[in-house]
């Protein structure tokens, strides 16, 4: 059963509040990102409608939102996801070797998930950080200055953590 | 050392946090303007500083502010633009990053002249960090008493709240924003309308830069005559610069408009030269979509005079040998980068972002990405240049918004002026030869300081 826990659920009427009487409509993106979060880091059909019923809105005005913007997952995503932005400043400062690299290390292109469903490597457009390029979204977090050492250093501690979570 | 009156604080430890930032005279333009001005004055101020909105289009802010409607008993709303996705661009989130409540104070004292009780800043949601940051500015606010209702005994209530977006660089377009907020997709609406007379909920709405908001607080607290001694010509106040590419201090700069090109390339005080001692080929001087320059029209205009980083002297020569200063993103390309392979890279992010909804962005934009992968890859053909060209004329001003025009427009300007790196590419499909396009041609022309 898809349901928001009671804290959470505050949580959806505290931003459901930051928009006027009757334009709850507008609280979809954060509700979506919300839900991401807390189902499993992607969005499968029952998630959205049941955003859909919290808003009071039909299904299809949720998922025409969940598919146009590219943060929404529509499909499952490992427990790490690794976003390279691969647009033009960061393209100037080696960004394409990175992802090579990240294929090199984890077997993994652009789109993929490694069978341990552990990491998923994702090409990003731009994302405002081209001064401490090349660099990466990891989470909620921006890994920035990346160099061969340092992705070797973030999949070490993505593997440790999750051992540590077990 | 140019005056800095946005990041003149930022280096102050915590900062961001309200008593500090109190402690360094902020939230000062709201007293003064809810004390002793009323909205209308505000206003006035911000016309008479000669502000230019610094989202990229560079429209006067006061004059803005001024064509608001204001039929009775209707909502008016503000609305920040911090959706920052043009390529090159990342100056409002060093802003927001380190000193979030010179954003909240603006916002606060141009809500009051806009008469916005309810005022929203819309932030690309790959931010998610920088929505903590501002939420935790925005609770200290209105735990000192500058948010919620009757502000300072003014009579003025007013709440700010965050929206996070999802991954769109169109709905950094003032319409697609809206419709965003609205919690729909990111399509751009036709216009008119304008926002400011159907905007957010068909509400009289301004949609104004993160920065341009912010520089409402000096505006107030010097007052706007003041604020437009600074700089040159229409380019009056200071402008956040943010650079990168090849140079060996990326960073945002604050910069007073009367600098050079080459001062601000080459001093220490900013991007400190070129990157592991080559020269410059090429610059985007503001954001992906304003046309590049190779470096001997980046540094004088064609008529050989100094070029300055301020919206005029960007602009001079019009697109033939000029570029614009757009939203401030400086993107430098050393001598060995590829003009084609760079141009291929802005055209995928455009097809990227194009919302589809007019056929000339939505199938032009794709082609542009094929053809300019195939020149990349040494497939290309004599024609495809031709092609190129019709395609990126047939976009432009054809579309219901701007970005079908600044996805034409960088890759116009590398034909322009880089065509025959283009036909090189074309001649030599050979992997190692094609790029390597040495390219002093385009830093051989000029001096440049060491
Ligand atoms: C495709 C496109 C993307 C845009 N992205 C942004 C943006 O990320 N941030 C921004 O402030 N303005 C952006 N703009 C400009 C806005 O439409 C609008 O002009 C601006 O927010 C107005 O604020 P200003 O007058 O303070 O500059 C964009 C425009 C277009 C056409
Ligand atoms: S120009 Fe492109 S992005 Fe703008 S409305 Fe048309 S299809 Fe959408
Ligand atoms: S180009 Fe990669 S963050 Fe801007």
């Amino acid at each position: 059963m898809i349901k928001f826990s009671d804290e959470k659920l505050k949580e959806v009427q505290r931003i459901i509040s930051f928009y006027p009487e009757g334009k709850q409509k507008s609280a979809v993106l954060p509700l979506l990102h919300l839900a991401q979060r807390e189902f499993g880091g992607w969005l499968d059909v029952p998630v959205m409608d049941y955003v859909a019923s919290l808003l009071n809105l039909l299904p299809v005005e949720v998922y025409e939102v969940a598919t146009f913007y590219s943060m929404y997952n529509l499909k499952p995503v490992g427990k790490y996801m690794f976003e390279v932005c691969q647009t033009g400043p960061c393209m100037l400062n080696g960004s394409d070797d990175i992802i090579k690299y990240i294929y090199e290390k984890l077997g993994i292109k652009p789109g993929e998930t490694t069978n341990d469903g552990m990491f998923s490597l994702k090409t990003a457009e731009c994302l405002g950080a081209c001064g401490y390029a090349p660099m990466m979204q990891m989470g909620k977090n921006y890994r920035e200055h990346l160099t061969k050492e340092k992705i070797d250093k973030i999949i070490e501690e993505c593997r440790n953590n999750a051992v540590r979570a077990n | 050392m140019g005056r800095k009156l946005l990041l003149d604080k930022a280096h102050i430890e915590n900062i961001r946090l309200y008593d500090v930032y109190r402690q360094h005279g902020g939230y000062r333009s709201v007293e003064k303007a809810l004390k002793s001005m009323s909205p209308d004055q505000v206003t006035e101020e911000v016309k008479k500083s000669g502000l230019r909105g610094r989202g990229g289009a560079g429209f006067p802010t006061g004059m803005k502010w001024s064509f608001l409607a204001k039929p009775e008993g209707v909502p008016r709303y503000l609305v920040v633009n911090a959706d920052e996705s043009e390529p090159g661009t990342f100056k409002d989130r060093y802003l927001m990053e380190f000193i979030p409540h010179l954003l909240i104070e603006g916002m606060i004292t141009s809500s009051y002249a806009l008469g916005s009780s309810r005022s929203y800043i819309y932030i690309r949601g790959e931010y998610a960090w920088i929505v903590d940051i501002l939420q935790q500015a925005i609770a200290e606010a209105k735990n000192n008493g500058w948010l919620g209702k009757n502000i300072l005994g003014s009579g003025f209530d007013c709440e700010i709240y965050i929206h996070p977006g999802a991954g769109a660089y169109i709905c950094g377009e003032e319409t697609a924003l809206l419709e965003s907020l609205e919690g729909k997709r990111g399509n751009p609406r036709i216009k008119p309308p304008f926002p400011a007379v159907k905007g957010l909920w068909d509400c009289p709405t301004v949609v104004n830069n993160v920065e341009t908001i912010a520089a409402v607080v000096p505006i107030i607290n010097e007052g706007g005559e003041e604020y437009a001694k600074i700089g040159i010509g229409k380019s009056t106040g200071t402008k956040l610069i943010s650079s990168c590419g090849n140079i060996n201090k990326p960073g945002v700069y604050e910069i007073d408009m009367t600098i050079s090109v080459e001062e601000f390339i080459y001093s220490d005080e900013y991007c400190g030269g070129i990157a592991n001692g080559k020269r410059l080929k090429a610059c985007i001087p503001g954001g992906s979509s304003v046309p590049i320059l190779p470096a001997n029209l980046l540094l004088k205009t064609a008529k050989g005079e100094t070029r300055l980083m301020n919206y005029e002297s960007l602009a001079d020569g019009g697109f033939q040998t000029g570029s614009m200063m757009g939203s401030g993103g400086f993107i430098v390309l050393d001598e060995t980068q590829c003009v084609v392979k760079h141009t291929y890279t802005l055209a995928r992010f455009y097809r990227h972002e194009s919302c589809g909804q007019c056929s000339p962005c939505r199938e032009g934009t794709g082609w542009m990405e094929k053809i300019l992968l195939n020149i990349d890859n040494g497939k290309g053909k004599m024609s495809d240049i031709g092609l190129l060209w019709d395609i990126q004329r047939k976009i432009e001003g054809n579309t219901i918004c701007p970005l079908g025009d600044a996805a034409a427009w960088p890759v116009a300007a590398a034909i322009r002026h880089f065509r025959d790196e283009f036909e090189w590419h074309i001649t030599n499909p050979d992997d190692a030869v094609r790029r390597n396009y040495g390219l002093a041609n385009y830093a051989k022309p000029l001096e440049v300081v060491a």
